[in-house]
């Protein structure tokens, strides 16, 4: 017959630091090995660059060509570079965030003492990874069949501001993610991602799009990044680096604002 | 084993009724979402070591109820209070367990991956194997969540539930949808949690399982609390009784006998609501020798509630 006394937990996180990062770590393990095991997710986010950085970047142009200062194989690294990264941190984070919100779980997860920072910890950290897989896999096709000659410490540069840049673009899914339902999620992000990816020149270069385009891609994150890449391998307009910065970084806040705007918008109509 | 589930169970209703410590409880509380009013001035509570039952059709604000409790709402007048804190602050969910209607749980991690996430939100969770013998996972516990049924799916949220080795659990309509056989063996489970001292908030709008599980049932209708008691006291209030006979009396001569709350004509037979079946047919068959077709049943959840409210309306 059980007691009917009970020993009351104490009412307290009792969490200590390296608690706490196992929390975090775990649920970054856990993220990864949903998605990983999905499949949809790391099959396209690698394919898709991949293959366009084959097709237009190898094959379907004279590899060796000159474009805008370098060769069109290494040119094409920085643009479908960026096009990868875009990609790895939209579809990791707003596909997953609007699914789990728009249909409980990530209600169930909230009724618990699940710090709700680790939950997107766990999603960014997702985009940012597989952004430099991406990156990675373009720099092995680039040396191995694209003839680019870069100096290692280059192409460390340029893993390193690519994978960088994935942050931006993982604050813009989270915050895409807080607006979107569970059923149009994929649509709705193909149709941000895929326009701003064309008009900042990532599969057309800059210098052929109509001078309109040219202008408005200014005001386009993604151009930004791209041209920090460029910068790289000696591509590019030749603006200071400074200026990409600074506007990735505004645009960041702009999209936490966002999100955050999202995250207490459904604490609202559900919270209350 | 049945001897064991009757034990279990007297032994909890002794123990309810108003001596343990209040853990949780709603007061005064009112829940709007814009023109929706969900909840209106509710006040209940959940005693330490009892199972509460809130019972009510769909759309009575039982869902709403849990999330003011878990913190997932807050009241749009009036308190929540567990443990006597506030449930928006994580520290004293970290005593809580819930089980929500979820339509998506990630398919592709498994059952001992889900608890293993889980249980590192809590700081002193209960360990792996206990939670899977708790929830009568052992043998699944590899399988990824998409592979499961909807009973096995069910028991996984209960694990996630209870997995922290909370004090209090909210349990949102935990059966439905379930086949007996996987009823039979949450109801179980849920017993064996009382069993061993904790509290639970379940919500349902069968009365069976209110009646099966619960110390107390706590009726709630349109947002407000409209009754409360031992199961056996709710029943004997709210169970009307339908009464069907093809017969020459008329209807409002059935209408005015003592104790019929409606009648109604279905084809070539009188439908009667009443709370008290025997005393209308002793009264029917007396006026009517020639009567045929009787047939009396127990009113439903609707009609209970029915019976319900127009009692209130007639008081």
């Amino acid at each position: 017959m059980a007691s009917a006394s009970t020993v009351f937990n104490q009412g307290s996180l009792g969490r200590s630091l390296s608690k706490t990062l196992l929390v975090y770590f775990k649920e970054a393990k856990y993220e990864f090995l949903t998605r990983l095991r999905l499949r949809a997710y790391s099959i396209s986010t690698i394919s898709f660059p991949v293959m366009f950085y084959v097709l237009f970047g190898l094959v379907l142009n004279p590899k060796d060509a000159p474009l805008g200062g370098t060769t069109v194989a290494a040119y094409s690294i920085a643009t479908f570079g960026t096009f990868g990264v875009m990609g790895a941190s939209l579809f990791g984070t707003a596909s997953g965030l609007a699914a789990e919100r728009g249909l409980g779980w990530l209600q169930v997860k909230r009724a618990s003492p699940m710090p709700p920072f680790a939950y997107f910890a766990a999603k960014v950290a997702l985009g940012m990874t597989f952004s430099t897989i991406v990156v990675l896999l373009l720099l092995l096709l680039a040396f191995t069949f694209g003839g680019v000659h870069l100096p290692l410490l280059d192409a460390a540069k340029l893993v390193v501001i690519l994978a960088a840049g994935s942050l931006p673009f993982c604050v813009m899914g989270l915050a895409i993610g807080y607006f979107v339902g569970p059923n149009s999620a994929v649509a709705a992000i193909n149709l941000i991602y895929l326009p701003l990816s064309f008009c900042s020149g990532l599969w057309v270069p800059l210098m052929f799009l109509p001078k309109v385009l040219q202008h408005i891609a200014h005001f386009l994150p993604p151009y930004h990044l791209a041209q920090l890449a460029l910068g790289v391998v000696g591509a590019g307009q030749h603006e200071s680096n400074w200026f990409h910065w600074e506007a990735l970084i505004g645009f960041s806040l702009i999209c936490l604002g966002a999100a955050r705007l999202g995250f207490q918008r459904d604490e609202g109509q559900s919270y209350g | 084993m049945i001897a064991e589930l009757q034990e279990i169970q007297n032994q909890a209703r002794k123990r309810s009724g108003g001596d343990g410590a209040v853990i949780a409880s709603l007061n005064g509380a009112s829940k709007s979402f814009g023109d929706v009013h969900a909840l209106r001035q509710v006040n209940f509570a959940v005693r330490a070591g009892e199972l509460v039952a809130l019972l009510g059709p769909n759309g009575a604000g039982k869902t709403t109820a849990v999330k003011l409790f878990l913190g997932l709402a807050k009241p749009t007048t009036g308190t929540v209070s567990v443990f006597g804190g506030d449930p928006i602050h994580a520290d004293v969910r970290t005593r809580m367990g819930a089980m929500l209607q979820v339509a998506k749980v990630p398919e592709t991690l498994r059952v001992r991956e889900h608890i293993d996430l889980f249980s590192s939100y809590y700081p002193r969770p209960l360990r792996l194997d206990e939670t899977l013998a708790l929830a009568g996972l052992q043998e699944i516990k590899n399988r990824v969540f998409g592979e499961l049924s909807g009973g096995q799916r069910q028991r996984v949220l209960f694990a996630l539930a209870l997995c922290g080795d909370p004090d209090i659990l909210f349990l949102d309509e935990p059966t439905v949808g379930l086949d007996v056989e996987s009823r039979r063996i949450l109801w179980e489970e849920i017993r064996k949690l009382i069993a061993r001292g904790k509290s639970v908030l379940l919500t349902t709008h069968y009365l069976e399982e209110a009646d099966a599980l619960a110390d107390r049932v706590v009726v709630i209708n349109r947002g407000r609390i409209i009754a409360e008691g031992t199961p056996a006291e709710i029943k004997a209030s709210t169970a009307g009784h339908r009464i069907r006979c093809v017969t020459s009396l008329g209807i409002e001569t059935v209408r005015a006998m003592a104790g019929v709350v409606e009648v109604s004509r279905n084809r070539d037979a009188l439908e009667i609501r009443a709370a008290e079946a025997e005393a209308i047919v002793r009264e029917l068959l007396m006026r009517d020798p020639g009567l045929s077709g009787l047939e009396v049943s127990s009113a439903g959840l609707e009609e209970a509630f029915l019976a319900l409210t127009q009692d209130r309306n007639n008081t």
